[in-house]
């Protein structure tokens, strides 16, 4: 559980309750219906404070990539663009940099974080 | 807006281990004002950004000694200064100052610094969302040549002629910190640090400064330096907020618009361009935005060494630029000015000046080419 050392704003709790429960949420506006990324109490398209959290199905395809050879163990950073339309920096796991192309489709895994939060980070989808 | 560029100067040190970056920003400076025939009492104006030490300009203003009537610390990311002509320019205009000094200063290399240190804040609203992955700079603009590849066909060899023409203009800069020229086989065979960006597609690190002083036009009249304007400037800031989604642009199209139309000038008028080179892609995605060629065609206009001096219709960054040269505090704003304007002026290395040259572009991007970025173009004209 992360309710006893929660130190990130109360404004974002929802989506890191519902990665710990492996759902992930996009932030909505209720005025003008975009979505954005990341998530926020106004929406940055329209001004309006009138914001939901709606589930995503957890899919998507890989917009672009690196591979961070340096990094222990070897990180491969990735935009992601949902199929709810937006694009979020993640990580890709368990993949082979070498296989991974543009437009590949990827779903959404947690992993936990050292200070407990549920990571949204993704997969191939094989 | 009228005000002029009356003194410039590049500190010679790439590592200060014996310096702070207080009296780094204090000796570029002096520097920029002995080079326009001023002393530090002359200074009611100064600008710095967040690479000056302290609370916006108050520190400095006081290690300084001076008592500008205007001081602005806005920051926009490497570009900053490049944004501070255009400001300095402005409060000339409005009477708020007649002698301004941009200073910009700072010691990564002998303090150890990675430049993926920068952005590592909790307080910053996108970092609960960022912040876990550690994302390095470098894999940030890796993406973003990644992206660039897949929709253009851009390839590495190209981006390594950036690399090339850079390394090619060092080798004539004696405080370069890389002076020997590479081939695109060089960059290319050079360790992958974030895939598809090598060793030699990312700038340097390294310690100094620069300093750039904006004065009046009747000021700059009885200086001694050649008389080199502002003809023309734009800033923009870009963000993305997930939808639409696009990282082969930069708002720099914004900023170099804006600049152009002030300047009343077009791309085909600029020979010269001083633009922002963290990394190769920085450079080619800044060809693009600022109208030198379409969208995606960047990678054929940088090939076959024709951003050299003297090779094609546009010369970039003749002093090694911050692959080669320099990338002080890192950020490379300032040396981007100071390199036009010793081109304006005819001060620029033999080998690669260009003769006759009436006007400059400088260019920066500051933040990252990825997400939230700063972008500053100026036109400088030779009177």
């Amino acid at each position: 559980m992360i309710d006893d050392k929660w130190d990130w704003p109360m404004e974002n709790r929802e989506f890191w309750d519902a990665s710990e429960r492996g759902i992930l949420l996009v932030k909505r506006c209720i005025d003008c219906e975009k979505p954005h990324y990341y998530p926020r109490l106004i929406c940055p398209h329209c001004g309006s404070h009138s914001t939901q959290w709606t589930e995503s199905c957890g899919k998507g395809r890989l917009y672009s990539y690196s591979f961070f050879r340096r990094a222990n163990p070897p990180q491969i950073l990735a935009y992601v663009t949902l199929a709810e339309g937006i694009t979020l920096l993640t990580e890709i796991i368990d993949s082979d940099y070498e296989k991974l192309a543009i437009n590949d489709e990827v779903e959404v895994k947690f992993r936990v974080d050292p200070d407990g939060r549920y990571i949204p980070v993704f997969v191939l989808v094989k | 807006m009228t005000a002029y560029i009356a003194g410039i100067y590049e500190h010679p040190t790439r590592f200060a281990p014996d310096k702070s970056v207080s009296a780094l920003h204090a000796e570029v400076a002096s520097g920029a004002l002995k080079d326009a025939g001023l002393s530090l009492r002359d200074i009611d104006g100064y600008f710095c950004a967040g690479d000056a030490p302290g609370i916006g300009p108050m520190s400095m203003v006081e290690y300084l000694g001076i008592h500008p009537r205007y001081v602005d610390s806005t920051d926009i990311g490497g570009g900053s200064p490049i944004a501070q002509v255009a400001e300095a320019a402005r409060a000339i205009d409005e009477g708020k100052c007649d002698i301004a000094l941009i200073t910009l200063a700072g010691r990564p290399r002998a303090e150890g610094q990675s430049p993926a240190t920068l952005t590592r804040f909790r307080e910053y609203p996108e970092n609960e969302f960022e912040l876990h992955f550690s994302p390095a700079l470098v894999s940030r603009y890796a993406m973003c040549a990644q992206r660039h590849m897949h929709e253009y066909g851009t390839t590495s060899e190209q981006l390594a002629w950036i690399r090339v023409a850079a390394s090619h203009h060092a080798q004539h800069n004696p405080n370069a910190l890389h002076r020997n020229p590479v081939s695109v086989n060089d960059v290319i065979s050079s360790p992958l640090i974030s895939d598809p960006l090598h060793r030699l597609d990312c700038c340097v690190v390294s310690d100094g400064g620069g300093a750039v002083i904006v004065v009046r036009e009747e000021i700059a009249r009885s200086l001694k330096q050649p008389l080199v304007s502002l003809k023309g400037a734009g800033v923009a800031l870009g963000y993305k907020l997930g939808v639409p989604f696009d990282i082969t642009a930069s708002v720099g199209i914004e900023s170099g618009s804006a600049a152009y139309l002030e300047a009343g000038v077009s791309p085909s008028d600029i020979r010269y361009l001083s633009t922002y080179d963290s990394f190769t892609i920085t450079v080619l995605m800044a060809i693009e935005d600022l109208g030198f060629c379409s969208k995606g065609a960047g990678g054929q206009f940088v090939s076959d060494g024709s951003l050299i001096s003297g090779n094609g219709s546009l010369a970039v960054n003749t002093d090694g630029g911050g692959l080669c040269n320099n990338h002080p505090a890192h950020r490379g704003g300032i040396t981007k000015i100071i390199e036009a304007v010793r081109q304006l002026r005819g001060e620029a290395h033999p080998a690669v000046q260009l003769p006759d040259l009436a006007l400059a572009m400088v260019h920066g991007t500051g933040g990252t080419l990825d997400q939230r970025q700063g972008c500053a173009t100026i036109i400088l004209e030779r009177e």
